[in-house]
């Protein structure tokens, strides 16, 4: 399905705009990395690790908005009260520590991601039955008002059960470097995360792209109502979609937490960015939704990390929604997505 | 089959029941500083009365809930950033009466002050509608880009601007060396409202702040705003505009076939929804005597959500009556409830679970009540029979969940 560009050879106002932009941050990134080249591999490494958990949030958003138009505003708090209940898991259950043998620590981390995503897949199905499915032929608002209240009473969930204290694991994996050049140093427990989110996405594409669910799936992404008529099961397609959804938002919540503290209203920051991230791949494309994730990922870092002419850490929020707000306005199918003849 | 005589006269009755509720709130509202303290003394019920200081608080919240509903009611665009436009109102009032720009020293009929206080003080009166004019400007500039965007992205979008507006004002501070909004620790003190000499000789309070009957001066004003809003309300919901309004909330595309121009129509819902909040604001950090920026988060947004909904969208009664309810239960009501569970010897605190209550009242009604509790009869009807909500301006409307490749085809 090759749809003809519409757009001419001649570059638009805004697309000029946009690439000048574009070559300023490149300009800006290399003066950076000729005045501190090791300094910037290390931020990028942090980016890439970032990177690749938002890229399994921003995967959840993306599939659900592809099958429903709907933005799964609680995603990221389930993903938040996934990361705590894996801390409880982690501390309390399986009492993981510095101490533990490599082998206690790769079993009982394959024992958490097995038990958080099960457990949140069905969580993620259970609220796609009880608070979207009704509202199925409901105006487009509604069901994302619902997911708006379906958020925060999931952030008062991990409330509910953590308080407001930021939850962490013991480093039972080593913070010490697995190769290290120069200055530059890329530690185990950054590499847990590739070593989780890598095989994560592997199972991912190939579920999409090559069982009957997932051919399910994009017929349904497609279209809906065609789809039913050829005998797929819309509402459990639908469920699995949530499922899968869910399963990512869980293992996300556990390669966080091997990184970071987290709290109950985690989610919600995170989520939005993921949903940027999402958005800026395109909606509903999942190597868009990874290659966004990668990009804010980097941006982030960079803006946190560098230090000539950087805005720093209070702005990252204010330059993630301006990315997101600048995307919906000039280009809103995203870097992957397709442009059709409404959006042109 | 209605006959025309018949519908005139059922559109008198409701005129006659619109002029009836706002007669009895008006009473109601005069005798409520009077009353309160007799009320608050009754056995049982009396704990449960809101003192008049919360009644501001319950009153300015149910403004901005009304000026809202201007814009997700009448016209159907999801804002989730409203509280960019409290913020605006409340930060022009911390701009233009306090003391944050000492460099200057400019007066205009301010209120409890010698001449010679340092900064920028301008009659509160007036900054109230200079607050309005102002975020009205904000509006529109917000408005401009993202209202051709379809509704859920519209929501994101007015997401996004609601975020950066307090960070903004958070790290204002420094903006090139100019400290625009005295970053984390906000604006404070703001002035008063008050009706400085002329007042005095008439046996009025000079400044709202430094009377003896201060907080039933703030609360009749309070009132008095939202009576304003509220006309304008109705008389926007029964104009040529609101009726354009209603007609882009049920089917866009006919509505722009019909002539009517979206992108101004739209505009004019946000630019004065943008204007109830900003005077609401304004006149909020009046009460308050600050503009701090720990009063933005998004949960205000969906807080003001909240009422809207509950009472039912596009519906002013009904707003009034959820704005009303849960700014109650904001400032009192869930306080009060979890002394009394305590005092019971459950160890729950309900003011903790605030929003999560917030969201199971929001996820119910969606469920059970999507019209609200009070429903506007258009809306119950769109929500019964659907409404043709595709979009004039669509993003991608098959998503593709990888790239089709052609043996599916």
């Amino acid at each position: 399905m090759d749809k003809a560009r519409t757009s001419p050879r001649r570059l638009s106002v805004p697309d000029t705009i946009g690439l000048a932009f574009v070559a300023l941050l490149l300009v800006w990134l290399a003066i950076n990395f000729v005045k501190g080249p090791q300094e910037f591999v290390n931020v990028a490494l942090i980016g890439l690790t970032n990177g690749a958990i938002y890229g399994l949030v921003a995967l959840g958003y993306t599939l659900v908005y592809g099958i429903l138009q709907l933005i799964n505003f609680a995603h990221g708090d389930v993903f938040a009260l996934a990361g705590l209940v894996a801390s409880s898991v982690i501390v309390s259950v399986l009492g993981l520590d510095t101490g533990s043998s490599i082998v206690v620590i790769v079993g009982g981390l394959l024992v958490t991601l097995v038990l958080i995503m099960s457990g949140f897949a069905l969580f993620n199905a259970s609220i796609e039955r009880i608070a979207y499915r009704p509202l199925r032929n409901a105006p487009r608002l509604a069901p994302l008002i619902t997911a708006i209240g379906m958020s925060f009473i999931v952030q008062n969930i991990s409330l509910a059960f953590y308080g407001v204290d930021y939850q962490t694991v013991p480093n039972f994996i080593s913070r010490s470097p697995v190769f290290e050049v120069g200055s530059v140093s890329y530690s185990w427990n950054k590499l847990t995360v590739l070593i989780i989110v890598v095989p994560l996405l592997v199972l991912l594409t190939w579920f999409v792209t090559s069982t009957r669910q997932g051919k399910a799936m994009r017929a349904v992404a497609q279209d809906t109502e065609a789809s039913a008529m050829m005998g797929i099961d819309v509402n459990r397609t639908i469920g699995v979609t949530f499922m899968i959804a869910g399963a990512l938002a869980g293992g996300a919540g556990i390669v966080y937490l091997l990184q970071f503290n987290m709290r109950y209203d985690t989610g919600f920051q995170l989520g939005l960015i993921a949903f940027t991230a999402a958005v800026l791949g395109g909606i509903g494309n999942l190597a868009g939704a990874v290659l966004g994730a990668l990009t804010i990922g980097f941006i982030e870092a960079f803006n946190e990390g560098l230090t000539w002419n950087a805005p720093g850490s209070d702005w990252t929020r204010t330059i993630v929604f301006a990315i997101l707000i600048l995307i919906l306005v000039f280009r809103p199918e995203g870097l992957l997505g397709e442009r059709t003849p409404e959006g042109a | 089959m209605s006959s025309v005589a018949e519908r005139m006269r059922a559109v008198a009755a409701e005129r006659r029941r619109d002029l009836g509720i706002v007669a009895a709130l008006i009473v109601l509202a005069l005798l409520y500083p009077t009353v309160v303290g007799s009320l608050q003394s009754l056995p049982l019920v009396g704990d449960f009365v809101p003192s008049v200081d919360s009644m501001v608080n319950m009153v300015v919240f149910t403004t901005m809930a009304v000026g809202l509903n201007i814009v997700v009611g009448y016209a159907g665009l999801l804002d989730l950033g409203y509280v960019a436009f409290y913020a605006a109102g409340a930060y022009t009032a911390g701009w233009l009466a306090s003391s944050q720009f000492s460099q200057l020293d400019a007066h205009l009929g301010d209120v409890g002050f010698s001449t010679g206080t340092p900064g920028i003080h301008v009659s509160m009166w007036l900054v109230l509608v200079i607050a309005g004019i102002f975020t009205t400007v904000v509006g529109i500039a917000i408005g401009l880009p993202t209202l051709r965007l379809r509704g859920d992205y519209l929501a994101i979008m007015t997401l996004g601007f609601g975020e950066i507006i307090p960070q903004f004002v958070r790290n204002g501070d420094s903006i090139g060396g100019f400290n625009l909004t005295n970053g984390t620790f906000g604006i404070s003190p703001i002035d008063s409202l008050g009706f400085g000499g002329i007042g005095d000789a008439i046996g009025l309070p000079d400044s709202f702040r430094q009377s003896a009957e201060r907080s039933q001066w703030f609360f009749w004003t309070a009132v008095a705003i939202l009576l304003v809003t509220v006309f304008c309300s109705v008389r926007l919901r029964d104009s040529r505009l609101g009726r354009a309004w209603v007609a882009i909330r049920e089917d866009e595309t006919a509505a722009g076939a019909m002539g009517i121009p979206l992108m101004r129509t739209k505009t004019w819902a946000y630019a004065l929804g943008a204007f109830f909040g900003g005077v609401a604001g304004a006149f909020y950090a009046s009460f308050k005597a600050g503009a701090f920026p720990a009063d933005f988060f998004f949960n205000i947004s969906v807080f003001l959500l909240t009422m809207v909904i509950l009472g039912g969208m596009g519906s002013v009664w009904g707003v009034i009556l959820g704005g009303m309810v849960l700014g109650y239960l904001n400032v009192e009501g869930l306080a009060t409830i979890g002394s009394k569970i305590q005092d019971a010897g459950v160890n729950f605190d309900p003011t903790k679970y605030q929003f999560g209550i917030y969201g199971v009242i929001i996820v119910l009604m969606m469920l059970f009540r999507p019209a609200g509790l009070i429903p506007e009869r258009r809306h119950k009807i769109e929500l019964i029979e659907g409404v043709h909500d595709t979009p004039f301006y669509d993003v991608q409307r098959e998503g593709t969940l990888t790239d089709r490749d052609a043996s599916d085809d």
